[in-house]
Protein backbone atom coordinates (compact mmCIF):
# COMPACT_ATOMS: atom_id res chain seq x y z
CA UNK A 1 0.00 0.00 0.00
CA UNK A 2 1.47 3.37 -0.95
CA UNK A 3 2.57 5.33 1.90
CA UNK A 4 0.56 8.21 1.08
CA UNK A 5 -3.16 6.39 1.24
CA UNK A 6 -1.58 5.77 5.27
CA UNK A 7 -3.24 8.30 7.40
CA UNK A 8 -4.24 6.74 10.81
CA UNK A 9 -1.66 5.65 13.40
CA UNK A 10 -2.46 3.59 16.50
CA UNK A 11 -0.61 0.65 18.86
CA UNK A 12 -0.35 -2.40 18.76
CA UNK A 13 1.07 -3.90 22.43
CA UNK A 14 2.50 -0.30 22.52
CA UNK A 15 3.72 -0.61 19.13
CA UNK A 16 2.41 2.55 16.49
CA UNK A 17 1.41 1.30 12.78
CA UNK A 18 0.03 3.24 10.47
CA UNK A 19 -2.47 2.22 8.31
CA UNK A 20 -5.37 3.68 5.84
CA UNK A 21 -8.85 4.56 6.88
CA UNK A 22 -11.33 2.28 6.84
CA UNK A 23 -9.29 -0.56 8.28
CA UNK A 24 -10.27 -3.03 10.58
CA UNK A 25 -8.61 -3.27 13.90
CA UNK A 26 -8.30 -6.88 13.19
CA UNK A 27 -6.27 -6.43 10.11
CA UNK A 28 -4.04 -4.03 11.84
CA UNK A 29 -3.04 -6.46 14.38
CA UNK A 30 -2.22 -9.25 11.57
CA UNK A 31 -0.39 -6.58 10.01
CA UNK A 32 1.48 -6.01 12.93
CA UNK A 33 1.74 -9.91 12.94
CA UNK A 34 0.38 -10.35 16.35
CA UNK A 35 -2.34 -13.09 17.38
CA UNK A 36 -5.49 -11.61 19.44
CA UNK A 37 -5.31 -13.69 22.29
CA UNK A 38 -4.78 -16.50 24.24
CA UNK A 39 -6.88 -19.70 24.51
CA UNK A 40 -7.94 -21.16 27.46
CA UNK A 41 -5.30 -24.19 27.06
CA UNK A 42 -2.79 -21.42 25.81
CA UNK A 43 -2.93 -21.54 22.53
CA UNK A 44 -2.49 -18.55 20.35
CA UNK A 45 -5.52 -17.52 17.76
CA UNK A 46 -6.35 -15.33 15.59
CA UNK A 47 -9.15 -13.60 13.52
CA UNK A 48 -11.36 -16.80 12.13
CA UNK A 49 -15.06 -15.96 10.80
CA UNK A 50 -14.17 -12.34 9.95
CA UNK A 51 -17.85 -11.08 10.90
CA UNK A 52 -18.32 -10.61 14.64
CA UNK A 53 -19.83 -14.31 14.96
CA UNK A 54 -16.30 -16.37 16.53
CA UNK A 55 -15.24 -13.74 19.00
CA UNK A 56 -11.18 -15.15 18.47
CA UNK A 57 -10.76 -11.59 17.42
CA UNK A 58 -11.11 -9.90 20.61
CA UNK A 59 -8.46 -7.56 22.24
CA UNK A 60 -8.33 -4.78 24.56
CA UNK A 61 -9.41 -1.28 22.79
CA UNK A 62 -8.36 1.80 24.65
CA UNK A 63 -8.34 -0.39 27.80
CA UNK A 64 -12.17 -1.82 27.50
CA UNK A 65 -11.44 -5.79 27.20
CA UNK A 66 -12.96 -8.20 24.54
CA UNK A 67 -13.89 -6.15 21.54
CA UNK A 68 -14.35 -7.65 18.67
CA UNK A 69 -11.42 -6.52 16.35
CA UNK A 70 -12.58 -7.77 13.26
CA UNK A 71 -15.91 -5.30 13.76
CA UNK A 72 -14.08 -2.25 14.70
CA UNK A 73 -12.37 0.27 12.43
CA UNK A 74 -9.25 1.89 13.25
CA UNK A 75 -9.13 5.04 14.70
CA UNK A 76 -6.23 7.52 15.15
CA UNK A 77 -4.71 7.41 18.53
CA UNK A 78 -6.35 3.87 19.28
CA UNK A 79 -4.34 1.90 21.54
CA UNK A 80 -5.13 -2.11 20.90
CA UNK A 81 -3.74 -4.60 23.61
CA UNK A 82 -3.98 -8.16 22.40
CA UNK A 83 -3.67 -10.87 25.19
CA UNK A 84 -0.87 -12.67 23.43
CA UNK A 85 2.79 -11.12 24.29
CA UNK A 86 4.73 -12.13 21.28
CA UNK A 87 3.32 -14.34 18.60
CA UNK A 88 4.84 -17.67 19.49
CA UNK A 89 3.07 -19.76 21.87
CA UNK A 90 4.85 -21.92 24.71
CA UNK A 91 6.88 -24.99 23.27
CA UNK A 92 4.06 -26.86 25.48
CA UNK A 93 1.61 -26.27 22.65
CA UNK A 94 3.82 -26.26 19.58
CA UNK A 95 2.08 -28.27 16.25
CA UNK A 96 3.65 -29.97 13.80
CA UNK B 1 -29.38 5.62 27.40
CA UNK B 2 -30.66 5.74 23.61
CA UNK B 3 -34.18 4.99 22.98
CA UNK B 4 -36.30 5.08 19.41
CA UNK B 5 -39.51 3.80 18.54
CA UNK B 6 -40.00 2.50 14.66
CA UNK B 7 -43.20 1.75 12.77
CA UNK B 8 -40.23 -0.61 11.30
CA UNK B 9 -37.26 -1.73 12.58
CA UNK B 10 -35.32 -4.19 10.41
CA UNK B 11 -32.07 -6.14 11.87
CA UNK B 12 -29.18 -6.80 9.08
CA UNK B 13 -27.94 -4.24 6.98
CA UNK B 14 -27.10 -7.00 4.13
CA UNK B 15 -28.98 -6.69 1.04
CA UNK B 16 -32.52 -8.43 2.17
CA UNK B 17 -32.64 -5.78 5.11
CA UNK B 18 -31.55 -2.74 2.95
CA UNK B 19 -33.88 -3.79 0.37
CA UNK B 20 -36.61 -3.91 3.57
CA UNK B 21 -35.66 -0.77 5.09
CA UNK B 22 -35.76 1.64 1.51
CA UNK B 23 -38.95 -0.03 0.45
CA UNK B 24 -40.48 1.07 4.08
CA UNK B 25 -39.18 3.83 4.61
CA UNK B 26 -40.28 5.03 0.63
CA UNK B 27 -43.77 4.67 2.17
CA UNK B 28 -43.23 7.17 4.78
CA UNK B 29 -42.35 5.01 7.68
CA UNK B 30 -40.12 5.35 10.17
CA UNK B 31 -37.88 2.74 9.80
CA UNK B 32 -34.70 1.79 11.69
CA UNK B 33 -31.74 -0.30 10.67
CA UNK B 34 -29.84 -2.12 12.98
CA UNK B 35 -26.64 -3.63 12.21
CA UNK B 36 -23.67 -5.20 13.63
CA UNK B 37 -21.05 -4.20 10.96
CA UNK B 38 -19.46 -1.23 10.61
CA UNK B 39 -21.01 -0.32 7.34
CA UNK B 40 -24.27 -1.61 5.53
CA UNK B 41 -23.90 -4.07 2.89
CA UNK B 42 -23.72 -7.02 4.69
CA UNK B 43 -21.05 -9.80 4.39
CA UNK B 44 -21.41 -10.05 0.63
CA UNK B 45 -21.03 -6.04 -0.07
CA UNK B 46 -18.50 -6.05 2.73
CA UNK B 47 -16.51 -2.36 2.60
CA UNK B 48 -16.81 -0.65 -0.37
CA UNK B 49 -14.20 -0.97 -3.10
CA UNK B 50 -14.92 -2.90 -6.23
CA UNK B 51 -18.77 -3.57 -5.52
CA UNK B 52 -21.41 -4.70 -8.44
CA UNK B 53 -23.73 -2.22 -9.70
CA UNK B 54 -26.35 -3.52 -8.10
CA UNK B 55 -24.66 -3.38 -4.92
CA UNK B 56 -23.98 0.35 -5.60
CA UNK B 57 -27.25 0.83 -6.20
CA UNK B 58 -28.92 -0.16 -3.08
CA UNK B 59 -26.10 1.57 -1.01
CA UNK B 60 -27.37 4.52 -2.85
CA UNK B 61 -30.69 4.54 -2.42
CA UNK B 62 -30.31 3.91 1.46
CA UNK B 63 -28.18 6.71 1.62
CA UNK B 64 -31.35 8.93 -0.21
CA UNK B 65 -33.81 7.64 2.03
CA UNK B 66 -34.92 8.67 5.23
CA UNK B 67 -33.87 5.64 6.84
CA UNK B 68 -32.07 5.41 10.44
CA UNK B 69 -29.16 3.78 9.96
CA UNK B 70 -27.46 2.29 13.65
CA UNK B 71 -24.33 0.70 12.44
CA UNK B 72 -22.01 -1.13 14.29
CA UNK B 73 -25.15 -2.03 16.75
CA UNK B 74 -25.78 -5.38 18.25
CA UNK B 75 -29.15 -6.68 18.91
CA UNK B 76 -28.50 -8.83 21.93
CA UNK B 77 -31.89 -9.12 23.47
CA UNK B 78 -35.68 -8.54 23.43
CA UNK B 79 -37.49 -8.28 26.47
CA UNK B 80 -40.68 -7.45 25.34
CA UNK B 81 -42.41 -8.96 22.27
CA UNK B 82 -42.18 -5.37 20.46
CA UNK B 83 -38.52 -4.14 22.49
CA UNK B 84 -35.12 -4.85 21.11
CA UNK B 85 -32.38 -4.02 23.34
CA UNK B 86 -28.61 -3.46 21.61
CA UNK B 87 -25.55 -2.44 22.02
CA UNK B 88 -22.93 -0.13 20.50
CA UNK B 89 -19.49 -1.91 19.58
CA UNK B 90 -17.02 0.04 21.20
CA UNK B 91 -14.55 2.24 19.65
CA UNK B 92 -16.87 3.30 17.61
CA UNK B 93 -17.63 6.07 19.89
CA UNK B 94 -14.02 6.71 20.17
CA UNK B 95 -13.89 7.06 23.98
CA UNK B 96 -14.77 3.29 24.28
CA UNK B 97 -17.90 3.63 26.53
CA UNK B 98 -20.38 1.15 25.73
CA UNK B 99 -23.93 2.64 24.53
CA UNK B 100 -27.32 1.15 25.10
CA UNK B 101 -30.16 1.22 23.32
CA UNK B 102 -34.10 0.23 23.41
CA UNK B 103 -35.77 0.24 20.13
CA UNK B 104 -39.51 -1.02 20.40
CA UNK B 105 -41.39 -1.36 17.35
CA UNK B 106 -44.73 -1.64 15.50
CA UNK B 107 -43.31 -4.13 12.64
CA UNK B 108 -40.03 -5.89 12.56
CA UNK B 109 -38.04 -7.61 10.28
CA UNK B 110 -35.17 -9.85 10.37
CA UNK B 111 -32.29 -10.02 7.91
CA UNK B 112 -29.99 -11.82 10.06
CA UNK B 113 -27.65 -13.09 7.06
CA UNK B 114 -25.85 -16.28 7.51
CA UNK B 115 -21.97 -17.42 8.43
CA UNK B 116 -20.09 -19.86 7.43
CA UNK B 117 -19.44 -23.30 8.52
CA UNK B 118 -16.23 -24.52 9.98
CA UNK B 119 -15.31 -27.91 10.57
CA UNK B 120 -12.34 -29.25 12.16
CA UNK B 121 -9.28 -30.48 11.63
CA UNK B 122 -5.81 -30.44 13.03
CA UNK B 123 -4.20 -27.13 13.29
CA UNK B 124 -7.63 -25.60 12.22
CA UNK B 125 -7.27 -23.21 15.25
CA UNK B 126 -3.53 -22.30 14.41
CA UNK B 127 -3.37 -18.12 13.94
CA UNK B 128 -3.96 -17.47 9.76
CA UNK B 129 -6.51 -20.07 9.12
CA UNK B 130 -9.45 -18.30 8.19
CA UNK B 131 -12.89 -18.88 6.71
CA UNK B 132 -13.39 -17.99 3.39
CA UNK B 133 -15.61 -15.64 3.60
CA UNK B 134 -13.24 -14.50 6.95
CA UNK B 135 -10.11 -14.00 4.83
CA UNK B 136 -12.12 -12.10 2.26
CA UNK B 137 -13.27 -9.79 4.92
CA UNK B 138 -10.40 -9.23 6.34
CA UNK B 139 -9.16 -7.96 3.19
CA UNK B 140 -12.18 -5.75 2.52
CA UNK B 141 -11.12 -4.32 6.08
CA UNK B 142 -7.40 -3.21 4.88
CA UNK B 143 -5.37 -6.58 5.21
CA UNK B 144 -2.92 -6.43 2.54
CA UNK B 145 -3.06 -9.95 0.90
CA UNK B 146 -0.60 -8.84 -2.57
CA UNK B 147 1.96 -11.84 -2.50
CA UNK B 148 0.95 -13.92 0.14
CA UNK B 149 0.62 -17.76 -0.82
CA UNK B 150 -3.04 -18.55 -0.05
CA UNK B 151 -4.98 -21.75 0.14
CA UNK B 152 -8.20 -21.76 -0.43
CA UNK B 153 -10.99 -24.70 0.49
CA UNK B 154 -14.04 -26.13 2.24
CA UNK B 155 -17.05 -25.91 -0.30
CA UNK B 156 -19.90 -23.72 -2.16
CA UNK B 157 -19.89 -20.70 -4.86
CA UNK B 158 -18.25 -18.46 -2.30
CA UNK B 159 -14.69 -20.05 -2.60
CA UNK B 160 -14.93 -18.89 -6.26
CA UNK B 161 -15.39 -15.51 -5.27
CA UNK B 162 -13.15 -15.69 -2.89
CA UNK B 163 -10.32 -17.20 -4.87
CA UNK B 164 -11.49 -14.53 -7.80
CA UNK B 165 -11.54 -11.10 -5.41
CA UNK B 166 -7.80 -12.48 -4.05
CA UNK B 167 -6.05 -13.08 -7.00
CA UNK B 168 -7.37 -9.40 -8.58
CA UNK B 169 -5.85 -7.83 -5.03
CA UNK B 170 -2.59 -9.56 -5.93
CA UNK B 171 -2.60 -13.11 -4.11
CA UNK B 172 -0.95 -16.14 -5.15
CA UNK B 173 -3.18 -18.79 -5.02
CA UNK B 174 -1.49 -21.83 -3.98
CA UNK B 175 -4.50 -24.28 -4.25
CA UNK B 176 -8.80 -24.29 -4.67
CA UNK B 177 -10.12 -27.34 -3.32
CA UNK B 178 -13.71 -27.64 -3.15
CA UNK B 179 -15.08 -30.83 -1.37
CA UNK B 180 -17.88 -31.89 -3.45
CA UNK B 181 -17.19 -34.18 -6.18
CA UNK B 182 -17.06 -33.06 -9.62
CA UNK B 183 -20.67 -34.53 -10.68
CA UNK B 184 -22.30 -32.82 -7.80
CA UNK B 185 -21.14 -29.75 -9.60
CA UNK B 186 -22.14 -30.52 -13.04
CA UNK B 187 -25.28 -31.21 -11.78
CA UNK B 188 -25.33 -27.81 -10.12
CA UNK B 189 -23.96 -26.10 -13.11
CA UNK B 190 -26.71 -27.61 -15.50
CA UNK B 191 -29.32 -25.90 -12.57
CA UNK B 192 -27.22 -22.86 -13.37
CA UNK B 193 -27.75 -23.16 -17.13
CA UNK B 194 -31.39 -23.25 -16.96
CA UNK B 195 -30.86 -19.81 -14.64
CA UNK B 196 -30.36 -16.76 -15.83
CA UNK B 197 -27.84 -16.87 -13.00
CA UNK B 198 -26.98 -13.29 -12.48
CA UNK B 199 -26.11 -14.46 -8.82
CA UNK B 200 -22.39 -15.45 -9.83
CA UNK B 201 -21.94 -13.28 -12.52
CA UNK B 202 -21.00 -10.63 -9.67
CA UNK B 203 -19.29 -13.04 -8.00
CA UNK B 204 -17.00 -14.33 -10.84
CA UNK B 205 -18.42 -17.64 -11.05
CA UNK B 206 -16.20 -18.73 -13.95
CA UNK B 207 -14.21 -21.47 -13.17
CA UNK B 208 -11.89 -20.38 -16.57
CA UNK B 209 -11.32 -17.29 -15.05
CA UNK B 210 -9.61 -19.46 -12.22
CA UNK B 211 -5.94 -18.95 -11.72
CA UNK B 212 -4.98 -22.50 -10.86
CA UNK B 213 -7.59 -25.31 -11.46
CA UNK B 214 -10.47 -26.30 -8.82
CA UNK B 215 -9.51 -29.68 -7.51
CA UNK B 216 -13.16 -31.34 -6.59
CA UNK B 217 -13.41 -34.05 -3.86
CA UNK B 218 -10.03 -32.31 -2.07
CA UNK B 219 -10.30 -30.99 1.20
CA UNK B 220 -7.65 -30.07 4.01
CA UNK B 221 -6.46 -32.77 6.19
CA UNK B 222 -3.87 -30.48 8.68
CA UNK B 223 -2.51 -27.27 9.40
CA UNK B 224 0.68 -27.14 9.90
CA UNK B 225 2.52 -24.48 12.39
CA UNK B 226 4.18 -23.94 15.84
CA UNK B 227 2.93 -20.40 16.65
CA UNK B 228 0.85 -19.24 13.24
CA UNK B 229 0.00 -21.45 9.78
CA UNK B 230 2.96 -22.25 7.76
CA UNK B 231 1.63 -25.51 5.58
CA UNK B 232 -1.54 -26.91 4.82
CA UNK B 233 -2.01 -30.85 4.09
CA UNK B 234 -4.31 -31.76 1.31
CA UNK B 235 -6.28 -35.17 0.72
CA UNK B 236 -7.78 -35.95 -2.90
CA UNK B 237 -8.93 -39.56 -3.00
CA UNK B 238 -6.23 -41.55 -1.86
CA UNK B 239 -3.39 -38.86 -2.76
CA UNK B 240 -2.45 -36.56 0.20
CA UNK B 241 0.61 -34.14 -0.55
CA UNK B 242 1.61 -30.66 1.55
CA UNK B 243 1.34 -27.32 0.32
CA UNK B 244 2.87 -24.17 1.45
CA UNK B 245 1.18 -21.50 2.71
CA UNK B 246 0.73 -17.98 4.21
CA UNK B 247 -2.94 -18.41 4.46
CA UNK B 248 -5.84 -20.79 3.89
CA UNK B 249 -9.38 -19.87 3.37
CA UNK B 250 -11.53 -22.28 4.77
CA UNK B 251 -15.09 -22.55 4.82
CA UNK B 252 -17.79 -25.28 4.62
CA UNK B 253 -21.17 -23.28 2.78
CA UNK B 254 -23.20 -21.41 5.25
CA UNK B 255 -25.69 -21.42 7.70
CA UNK B 256 -28.18 -18.80 8.69
CA UNK B 257 -28.51 -17.19 11.71
CA UNK B 258 -31.20 -17.79 13.22
CA UNK B 259 -30.58 -17.26 17.17
CA UNK B 260 -32.80 -13.76 17.10
CA UNK B 261 -35.70 -15.23 15.10
CA UNK B 262 -35.42 -18.33 17.70
CA UNK B 263 -35.41 -15.88 20.55
CA UNK B 264 -38.52 -14.02 19.21
CA UNK B 265 -40.20 -17.68 19.61
CA UNK B 266 -40.45 -17.52 15.63
CA UNK B 267 -40.68 -21.48 14.11
CA UNK B 268 -37.70 -23.27 12.84
CA UNK B 269 -37.69 -25.94 10.53
CA UNK B 270 -35.03 -27.87 9.27
CA UNK B 271 -32.31 -25.40 10.40
CA UNK B 272 -34.06 -22.62 8.85
CA UNK B 273 -37.09 -19.84 9.67
CA UNK B 274 -40.19 -20.66 8.71
CA UNK B 275 -42.09 -17.84 6.71
CA UNK B 276 -44.91 -17.64 4.61
CA UNK B 277 -45.45 -16.14 1.02
CA UNK B 278 -45.01 -12.73 2.30
CA UNK B 279 -41.87 -13.47 4.50
CA UNK B 280 -44.13 -13.49 7.72
CA UNK B 281 -42.95 -15.93 10.44
CA UNK B 282 -44.92 -17.91 13.08
CA UNK B 283 -45.02 -14.57 14.92
CA UNK B 284 -47.75 -12.03 14.16
CA UNK B 285 -45.72 -9.11 12.83
CA UNK B 286 -42.65 -10.59 12.98
CA UNK B 287 -41.44 -11.17 8.78
CA UNK B 288 -37.63 -12.78 8.07
CA UNK B 289 -35.94 -12.49 4.94
CA UNK B 290 -33.14 -13.38 3.24
CA UNK B 291 -30.51 -16.18 4.31
CA UNK B 292 -32.42 -17.68 7.34
CA UNK B 293 -35.10 -18.71 5.46
CA UNK B 294 -32.74 -20.78 3.13
CA UNK B 295 -29.22 -20.14 1.60
CA UNK B 296 -30.20 -18.40 -1.97
CA UNK B 297 -28.02 -15.48 -2.68
CA UNK B 298 -28.06 -11.69 -3.10
CA UNK B 299 -31.02 -11.60 -5.85
CA UNK B 300 -33.21 -13.86 -3.71
CA UNK B 301 -32.51 -11.97 -0.64
CA UNK B 302 -33.01 -9.13 -2.65
CA UNK B 303 -36.78 -9.77 -3.44
CA UNK B 304 -37.49 -11.15 0.07
CA UNK B 305 -36.47 -8.25 1.57
CA UNK B 306 -39.25 -6.12 -0.94
CA UNK B 307 -41.48 -8.72 0.01
CA UNK B 308 -41.36 -8.64 3.77
CA UNK B 309 -41.74 -4.40 4.06
CA UNK B 310 -44.47 -4.83 1.29
CA UNK B 311 -46.21 -7.53 3.50
CA UNK B 312 -45.42 -5.34 6.57
CA UNK B 313 -46.75 -2.37 4.79
CA UNK B 314 -49.66 -4.04 3.74
CA UNK B 315 -49.57 -3.68 0.27
CA UNK B 316 -50.19 -7.52 -0.62
CA UNK B 317 -50.77 -6.58 -4.45
CA UNK B 318 -47.15 -5.29 -4.89
CA UNK B 319 -45.68 -8.36 -3.09
CA UNK B 320 -47.98 -10.62 -4.86
CA UNK B 321 -46.03 -10.43 -8.46
CA UNK B 322 -42.94 -10.51 -6.28
CA UNK B 323 -44.20 -13.40 -4.43
CA UNK B 324 -44.46 -15.30 -7.65
CA UNK B 325 -40.87 -14.23 -8.79
CA UNK B 326 -39.69 -15.67 -5.38
CA UNK B 327 -41.25 -18.76 -5.74
CA UNK B 328 -39.22 -19.51 -8.92
CA UNK B 329 -35.80 -18.51 -7.25
CA UNK B 330 -36.79 -21.00 -4.71
CA UNK B 331 -35.62 -24.25 -6.39
CA UNK B 332 -31.90 -22.55 -6.62
CA UNK B 333 -31.86 -23.01 -3.01
CA UNK B 334 -32.39 -26.62 -3.08
CA UNK B 335 -29.96 -26.96 -5.81
CA UNK B 336 -27.26 -25.42 -3.89
CA UNK B 337 -27.80 -26.84 -0.81
CA UNK B 338 -27.35 -29.96 -2.81
CA UNK B 339 -24.08 -28.79 -4.58
CA UNK B 340 -22.50 -28.10 -1.25
CA UNK B 341 -23.73 -31.63 0.91
CA UNK B 342 -21.16 -32.64 2.74
CA UNK B 343 -18.99 -35.76 2.21
CA UNK B 344 -19.52 -37.66 5.28
CA UNK B 345 -15.93 -38.71 4.73
CA UNK B 346 -15.12 -34.57 5.95
CA UNK B 347 -16.10 -35.92 9.58
CA UNK B 348 -12.75 -38.48 10.00
CA UNK B 349 -10.75 -34.58 9.11
CA UNK B 350 -11.22 -34.54 13.17
CA UNK B 351 -8.91 -36.73 15.24
CA UNK B 352 -10.30 -37.50 18.96
CA UNK B 353 -7.35 -34.87 20.07
CA UNK B 354 -8.57 -32.22 17.50
CA UNK B 355 -10.23 -28.98 19.25
CA UNK B 356 -13.57 -28.57 18.27
CA UNK B 357 -14.91 -25.84 20.24
CA UNK B 358 -12.28 -22.90 20.24
CA UNK B 359 -13.80 -20.69 23.10
CA UNK B 360 -13.63 -23.04 25.86
CA UNK B 361 -11.30 -25.66 23.89
CA UNK B 362 -13.00 -28.74 24.34
CA UNK B 363 -11.48 -31.58 22.05
CA UNK B 364 -13.67 -34.27 19.38
CA UNK B 365 -12.50 -37.37 21.94
CA UNK B 366 -13.98 -35.51 25.07
CA UNK B 367 -17.66 -34.91 22.76
CA UNK B 368 -18.22 -38.19 20.97
CA UNK B 369 -19.37 -39.88 24.47
CA UNK B 370 -22.14 -37.61 24.64
CA UNK B 371 -25.23 -38.26 24.30
CA UNK B 372 -26.64 -34.79 22.89
CA UNK B 373 -25.71 -30.78 22.52
CA UNK B 374 -26.98 -30.45 25.85
CA UNK B 375 -25.31 -33.12 27.52
CA UNK B 376 -22.16 -31.61 25.81
CA UNK B 377 -22.55 -28.48 27.15
CA UNK B 378 -23.17 -29.64 30.80
CA UNK B 379 -20.29 -31.92 31.05
CA UNK B 380 -17.57 -30.31 28.53
CA UNK B 381 -18.63 -26.35 28.20
CA UNK B 382 -19.06 -27.10 24.88
CA UNK B 383 -20.40 -24.08 23.32
CA UNK B 384 -20.85 -22.31 26.17
CA UNK B 385 -17.98 -19.48 25.32
CA UNK B 386 -19.03 -15.93 23.99
CA UNK B 387 -19.78 -17.44 20.42
CA UNK B 388 -22.36 -19.36 22.29
CA UNK B 389 -21.92 -22.46 19.72
CA UNK B 390 -21.84 -20.57 16.46
CA UNK B 391 -18.99 -22.14 15.43
CA UNK B 392 -18.66 -25.61 16.80
CA UNK B 393 -22.89 -25.85 17.07
CA UNK B 394 -22.45 -26.22 12.87
CA UNK B 395 -19.58 -28.56 13.65
CA UNK B 396 -21.22 -30.74 15.94
CA UNK B 397 -24.24 -30.87 14.03
CA UNK B 398 -22.07 -32.80 11.28
CA UNK B 399 -19.92 -34.54 13.02
CA UNK B 400 -22.14 -35.97 15.79
CA UNK B 401 -26.06 -34.93 14.20
CA UNK B 402 -26.76 -32.75 17.20
CA UNK B 403 -29.25 -30.19 16.59
CA UNK B 404 -30.66 -27.41 19.51
CA UNK B 405 -32.02 -24.07 18.46
CA UNK B 406 -32.88 -23.54 21.92
CA UNK B 407 -31.29 -19.76 22.41
CA UNK B 408 -30.96 -17.68 25.84
CA UNK B 409 -30.85 -14.06 26.15
CA UNK B 410 -28.21 -12.34 25.87
CA UNK B 411 -27.77 -13.92 22.32
CA UNK B 412 -24.40 -11.99 22.16
CA UNK B 413 -22.22 -11.03 25.01
CA UNK B 414 -23.25 -8.06 26.85
CA UNK B 415 -21.47 -5.68 29.29
CA UNK B 416 -23.74 -5.63 32.80
CA UNK B 417 -24.46 -2.45 32.46
CA UNK B 418 -26.29 -3.05 29.00
CA UNK B 419 -28.16 -6.16 30.94
CA UNK B 420 -29.39 -4.08 33.86
CA UNK B 421 -31.14 -0.41 32.71
CA UNK B 422 -31.04 2.19 34.56
CA UNK B 423 -35.02 1.93 35.71
CA UNK B 424 -34.25 -1.61 36.75
CA UNK B 425 -33.27 -2.57 39.96
CA UNK B 426 -30.55 -5.25 40.05
CA UNK B 427 -32.37 -7.73 42.40
CA UNK B 428 -35.41 -8.05 39.65
CA UNK B 429 -32.72 -8.88 37.37
CA UNK B 430 -30.93 -11.62 39.51
CA UNK B 431 -34.39 -12.68 40.12
CA UNK B 432 -35.63 -13.12 36.29
CA UNK B 433 -32.01 -14.30 35.02
CA UNK B 434 -30.99 -13.86 31.98
CA UNK B 435 -33.88 -15.85 30.72
CA UNK B 436 -36.64 -13.22 31.84
CA UNK B 437 -38.25 -13.85 28.19
CA UNK B 438 -39.33 -16.89 29.38
CA UNK B 439 -41.79 -15.91 31.81
CA UNK B 440 -43.97 -14.65 29.08
CA UNK B 441 -44.33 -17.59 27.52
CA UNK B 442 -47.72 -18.69 27.06
CA UNK B 443 -49.52 -19.75 30.35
Amino acid sequence: MPESTRSLTLTVDGAPIAVSPETTVAAAVLMAGKATRTSTSGEPRGPLCGMGICFECRVSINGVPHQRSCQILCQTGMHVSTAVAEFSAPAGNRRT
Amino acid sequence: MMRDHFDIAVVGAGPAGMAAAVTAAAAGLHVGLIDDNPAPGGQIWRNGAHLPRTAQRWLARLNHSSVVRMQGWRVFDSPEPSLLCAEQNSGTTGDGAQIRAEFSFDKLILATGARERFLPFSGWTLPNVFGAGGLDALVRGGLPIAGKRVVVAGTGPLLVAVVAHLARRGARIAAVCEQASASQLARFAAHLFSEPAKLWQGAGYAAAMLPVRLRTGCWPVAAHGSDHLQAVTLRQGAKQWRVDCDYLACGFHLVPNIELPALFGCRIQNGFVAVNDWLETSVTGVYCAGEPTGIGGVELSLIEGEIAALAALGETARARKLARRRRGKRAFVHALAQACALNSELRTMASDDTIVCRCEDVRAGDLRTRANWRDAKLHTRCGMGPCQGRICGAATEFLFGWRDTSVRPPIFPAQVSSLASPDTPIDNLVAAGPSSRNAKEPK
